[in-house]
């Protein structure tokens, strides 16, 4: 058994008196065999890495290998520090750590996809946050992690998480749902509470599109996570004001798996439109990749995809070598 | 049902920096390799659509490599996978494939060692979660999170029974079943998930005492 439904996840959970992390760990429990302590210690160690993930942002700043990205999130972290800004720290530093779990996921660093890599900035971003704040233990914010992936799995079997099957709203969209749910029961938010949180994040996310610079999980990814981590934040808030979504929150999946099937496949994680299709968008991709990268996508021009029929990378290894030298020099030329 | 565990939702821990472009196509290439059974040394893949498109961005290519070469998604020589390819002898090539009706995110991978040879498409159907549907040109489906037994045998009637019989005399539960088949009474393929690892012992038995079975291969867990 799995979750399809998040209005049956909420009245699964109220029917058995649990939140639905413990509903989910009672699943989870069921279908893996192991027993609560056993899965409580595997998502402790996912938390690890997402703290992990977190510190090497902030404390250990580095650009990703094209430089496109990297060090926002120690630049926001001090700018926080001075005390000036408009978002209070709380959330700030919140919207700090997701900077910086996505700028080391786009340096090929270790992280946890939540519920995809491009989105794993979110949940980490506003948890850790949490923690360093001390409202709430470790334990609690494990627990939640239960809570996130719940609504995460409802969502994902419903519609989709993948930016190429759905766009940005799949990936960070459902992130954002995730985490804005998981801050409800926190709080101590009913189950229903939390699936109408994670409905207002995703209706507005609804619509946004996967259109990364050159295809890179970077620009504007990275900065996207950061923002998004607030968004969830703030839905949670509404949620526990007592607002609730209009459109029911199944009704709200169903809209972004079908604005999903009607997005054209340009934005929806090929590099070719949206910001990757803006004359910088396409100047970089040049710049990162090299001319005969374009041949293989048609990006440039917005051809039909006609130029794909020819191989896209025979690797005889010096064909290989001499590619990758060339686009390290030209990485490095711009460094 | 597409996803069931909490930790395919939180999970997996993996190297950036895309879950369907990078930790997705690291699985691809090691199912693959398991399908395949023994050392490959040469494998081409054919990459479709969004695989296509961003493949250097994503990492796509070393990641598909990382895997026929059985590295983990969260294994930091993900990126060197061209450099381990060479010393560990295999011989690889990228080309661009036909879309056809798939997933935005899949390969083709055919992919040989010294005595066998195996093809099959795979998509990468988000959050680091693969499927394969497609094995030597028979539509199958499997995805390698249950232990995965792989039946090339002749066509005959009562095959199934045969094989489903000892493997709940083994205590076995079968989870998923399909049989594909080339032609009426020829050669056809058959994929088994199963909930727990099948014994040794077993699979010589299936091996051995199944009228018509021709090889046996396993995916276990990714």
């Amino acid at each position: 058994m799995s979750f399809t439904s998040l209005s049956q996840l909420a009245r699964q959970a109220e029917d058995r008196g649990l939140s639905i992390a413990r509903l989910m760990m009672s699943v989870e429990e069921q279908q893996s065999g192991l027993d609560e302590d056993q899965l409580m210690a595997k998502m402790a160690s996912q938390f690890a890495v997402m703290e992990q993930a977190v510190r090497k942002g902030i404390l250990e700043p580095e650009r990703s290998r094209t430089g496109l990205t990297g060090q926002d999130a120690a630049r926001v972290h001090t700018y926080l520090e001075r005390g000036a800004s408009f978002v209070p720290p709380e959330p700030l530093r919140a919207m700090a750590y997701a900077l910086a779990v996505s700028e080391v996921n786009a340096a090929m660093g270790r992280i946890v996809a939540t519920p995809t890599a491009g989105a794993a900035g979110i949940l980490p971003g506003v948890l850790v946050s949490l923690l360093d704040s001390g409202r709430y233990t470790r334990d609690q914010l494990v627990w939640s992690l239960f809570t996130a992936a719940a609504l995460g799995l409802a969502i994902a079997n419903a519609a989709c998480i993948s930016g190429a099957a759905g766009g940005c709203q799949a990936e960070v969209g459902s992130a954002t749902a995730m985490a804005a749910g998981a801050l409800v029961e926190l709080a101590g938010g009913s189950p229903q509470a939390a699936v109408h949180a994670a409905a207002l994040a995703l209706q507005n996310s609804l619509g946004l599109v996967c259109d990364p610079m050159a295809g890179l999980v970077e620009v504007p990814c990275v900065t996207r996570n950061g923002l998004h981590a607030i968004t969830a934040l703030a839905a949670a808030d509404m949620a526990l004001a007592g607002v609730r979504s209009v459109i029911p929150p199944d009704e709200v999946v169903d809209a972004m798996r079908q604005i999903g099937q009607e997005m054209p496949v340009s934005l929806r994680e090929t590099g070719l439109g949206g910001l990757a299709g803006t004359p910088t968008g396409r100047a970089y991709r040049v710049k990162v990749f090299g001319e005969d990268e374009l041949l293989d996508s048609g990006a440039s021009s917005g051809r039909p995809q006609s130029g794909l029929a020819r191989p896209c990378d025979a690797a005889s290894e010096e064909q290989s070598s001499a590619r990758d030298g060339r686009v390290t020099g030209e990485i490095q030329q711009r460094l | 049902m597409k996803y069931n565990s909490a930790f395919e939702i939180i999970g997996p821990v993996m190297v950036g920096p895309s879950s369907s472009h990078t930790a997705g196509a690291v699985r691809i290439g090691r199912l693959a390799r398991e399908v395949l059974g023994e050392r490959p040394t040469q494998v081409r893949f054919e990459l479709m659509g969004s695989f296509l498109a961003t493949y250097r961005g994503h990492g796509t290519d070393v990641a598909l490599l990382a895997g026929v070469l059985g590295l983990d998604t969260a294994d930091a020589d993900v990126r060197r996978a061209r450099d381990l390819a060479h010393e560990a002898g295999l011989a690889y090539e990228f080309a661009a494939g036909r879309a056809e009706h798939h997933h935005p995110n899949t390969v083709r991978v055919v992919l040989a060692g010294a005595t066998r040879a195996t093809a099959l498409v795979a998509s990468s159907i988000g959050g680091g979660k693969v499927e394969v549907i497609e094995l030597d040109g028979l539509h199958v489906r499997f995805t390698g999170e249950r232990f995965t037994l792989i039946l090339y045998h002749v066509d005959e009637q009562g095959f199934l029974a045969r094989v489903s019989r000892l493997l709940d005399e083994r205590g076995s539960n079968i989870a998923r079943l399909s049989l594909e088949r080339w032609t009426k009474g020829g050669d056809a393929v058959t994929v088994c998930e199963v909930d727990q690892p099948v014994p040794a012992s077993v699979l010589a038995d299936l091996r051995a005492g199944i009228r018509g079975v021709r090889d046996i291969r396993v995916v276990s867990v990714l």
